[in-house]
């Protein structure tokens, strides 16, 4: 258990820089996630926690101890794998005795850890069998398992759930926050999808391109996004970007943004936007609306189903509170 | 659905005769260079021809009780396992070493691995003569140096020492071939299960041990089976041009032997028989490699 810390981090392969300097204080207990389109190099920043990357400069601290220049088994960390780095040859206990075995613990007490593991992921009837044997979801527990066994200070997941089919991947990350709870170590999780993010995060770090773009509580960043690409990112579907119009705006303001749920349907001419429904998403309790206006942009709308109205030519005009428009400067920050 | 479909369709002939045909070439290969001389050297083992070549005489096992009476030829046995286990470990070994650090190099590794892959284009006798040019006790190189630093090398005279040079010629022929397949192996092996062993507390020894020599092993067996057939064999024109299978005959592996008695010797019969026992014995070997090796591997 430990808190972890970054400071000015920053990574270059060669002259090119990947990693521009990220910043963040994570506290004990701590489930961060890093989430961000491929390439914005969320897993090389989890890879130079773990101590598999080389930090070019600042400083990344677990538990007070500066640990740039320690290895990554010095570092009192345990990762999992996307996909799952589990040993082929090994049945499922020596996998999750292997670290336990380097570290010459108690053999009682590495088979008390091992069957503690195995019970609370429930892979105590597999623990004789080799990973191929097993199906994917029994291997992510095995990976889980070979993570909790080490009790380390720090879980580090590396998009640990994207092998997996859609129903398990929902099952399973309401179990890995639950369990990263109830152990109470700090955790840092990288995925790519945001409704991983937004669930399982206490804080989360939404990068971009090598930059942390916003850190915060997952409600606080999707209602008050930083930036263009914050607001675009976080949310299915994204928020929407118009044209200022005649909204009173700060001076700077080069376009708004609306999310979808907030925009409802007004009298002509009145509004922010108007245009012809196109596409309707029928998503059963709720539906979204792809309008389109003349000049061929397209805003996506989230309605009540029974609100929705027929696909049709005819011209309707949407709007938004105000207290729920967004603004935006020519670079893309909050204005 | 469109590949599987794609894939699980057969080829279907209508004309009976045209898979025969088109296999008649391979067959004909097969059965003019392996199965006619297989069947020659069976034959002539049971018989003795005469000192002219002219008839030939029916010996029944003959050849074979002479042969297993023999003393040089059980020596020949004793040399060909000394020899294939001494060449097939050292370039195996060595191979491997060399795999491991070239798989960590990043910068210029395209440049080591065709340099570490040339021996290989070489061939035996060059490879042999090769040697044999460093090592002359009069004229070669190495000789030149170990005489400076007080040893008299002069494996003519020495069968240890010519024993360590047809094993050195050999090994470092095949070096290039296993290491291309350990390092074939090497990288197939996925990084992170690597990474996840070295958070585990593994260094790199450990790593080595317990995780990437296990999951070598299927490459590790396949070129044991090849090295030892290589050492068998192949190394036919590495001994031929460095020792010519002696001194007193301290080089002479079962292959050589073969060629020595049947072409030097003369002696057909007795050739004929040795190579139906090589036969047997490489058959065997292999045998025992699949059966009893090949279940400690990790596939």
């Amino acid at each position: 258990m430990a808190d972890v810390s970054l400071r000015a981090v920053r990574k270059s392969y060669g002259k090119t820089e990947v990693i521009h300097g990220v910043d963040i204080d994570i506290a004990d207990g701590e489930m961060i996630v890093i989430v961000g389109p491929s390439g914005c190099g969320k897993s090389t920043l989890l890879r130079m926690v773990a101590g598999l990357e080389d930090i070019t400069a600042g400083e990344i601290g677990i538990g007070g101890r500066v640990v740039n220049d320690l290895e990554p088994r010095e570092r009192d960390i345990a990762m999992v794998f996307q996909n799952y780095a589990l040993y082929p040859h090994m049945s499922v206990r020596q996998n999750l005795a292997y670290g336990l075995k380097i570290a010459k613990m108690d053999k009682v007490e590495i088979a008390r850890r091992v069957d503690k593991a195995a019970t609370l992921l429930q892979i105590g009837e597999y623990l004789n069998r080799k990973p191929r044997q097993l199906s994917g979801g029994q291997r992510q527990r095995v990976a889980m398992g070979r993570a909790i066994v080490r009790e380390p200070s720090v879980f580090l997941f590396d998009e640990p759930l994207s092998n997996l089919d859609a129903k398990l991947r929902v099952q399973m990350r309401m179990e890995i926050k639950n369990l990263q709870h109830e152990l109470g170590v700090t955790a840092l999780y990288v995925t790519h999808d945001q409704v991983e993010a937004m669930t399982m995060a206490d804080r989360m770090i939404v990068m971009n391109a090598g930059v942390a773009e916003q850190i915060g509580a997952p409600l606080e960043v999707y209602n008050n996004p930083q930036s263009k690409f914050v607001g675009g990112f976080i949310g299915s579907p994204p928020m929407n970007f118009l044209p200022t119009g005649a909204v009173t705006a700060p001076a700077s303001t080069t376009e708004i943004g609306v999310r979808p749920e907030h925009l409802r349907f007004c009298a002509p001419g009145a509004g922010l936007f108007d245009g012809t429904l196109k596409f309707q998403e029928a998503l059963g309790a709720e539906m979204l609306l792809h309008l389109q206006d003349a000049t061929g942009r397209v805003i996506v709308m989230r309605v009540e189903t029974r609100d929705a109205p027929a696909l049709g030519t005819e011209t309707v005009s949407v709007t938004a509170d105000p207290a729920d428009i967004l603004f935006f400067d020519a670079n893309g920050k909050r204005a | 659905m469109h590949l599987d479909s794609a894939m699980s369709q057969r080829v279907t002939f209508n004309n009976k005769l045209l898979p025969y045909l088109l296999l008649a070439p391979q067959m004909l290969v097969t059965l003019v260079f392996f199965f006619w001389p297989a069947y020659q050297a069976a034959r002539s083992s049971l018989y003795l021809p005469d000192p002219f070549g002219l008839s030939e005489q029916y010996v029944g096992l003959e050849n074979f009780t002479f042969l297993l009476e023999d003393p040089y030829y059980r020596a020949s046995f004793l040399t060909t396992a000394t020899f294939s286990a001494l060449v097939a470990a050292i370039s195996m070994g060595a191979a491997l070493w060399l795999a491991v650090m070239a798989d960590r190099v990043i910068k210029g590794s395209g440049a080591y691995r065709t340099l570490l892959i040339w021996p290989y284009a070489v061939a035996p006798a060059i490879a042999g003569v090769l040697w044999l040019f460093m090592f002359n006790p009069s004229i070669g190189v190495a000789p030149y140096y170990l005489k400076a630093l007080g040893y008299n090398w002069n494996h003519v005279l020495n069968p240890g020492e010519a024993m360590g040079l047809v094993v050195a010629a050999s090994a470092w022929k095949q070096v290039s071939y296993n290491f291309l397949f350990f390092l074939a192996g090497l990288q197939a092996i996925p990084k992170s299960v690597i990474e996840a062993a070295a958070i585990d507390g593994a260094g790199f020894w450990r790593r080595f041990r317990t995780i990437v020599f296990p999951l070598l092993s299927p490459t590790t067996f396949f070129l044991l089976v090849v090295n030892v057939v290589y050492a068998f064999f192949e190394t036919f024109g590495v001994i031929h041009t460095i020792t010519a299978g002696g001194p007193q005959q301290a080089t002479t592996i079962l292959v050589y032997k073969v060629y020595s008695d049947g072409f030097v010797g003369q002696d057909l019969g007795s050739s004929a028989a040795q190579s139906v026992i090589l036969l047997l014995v490489v058959g065997v070997l292999t045998i025992v490699q699949f059966r009893f090796i090949e279940r400690k591997v990790h596939y």
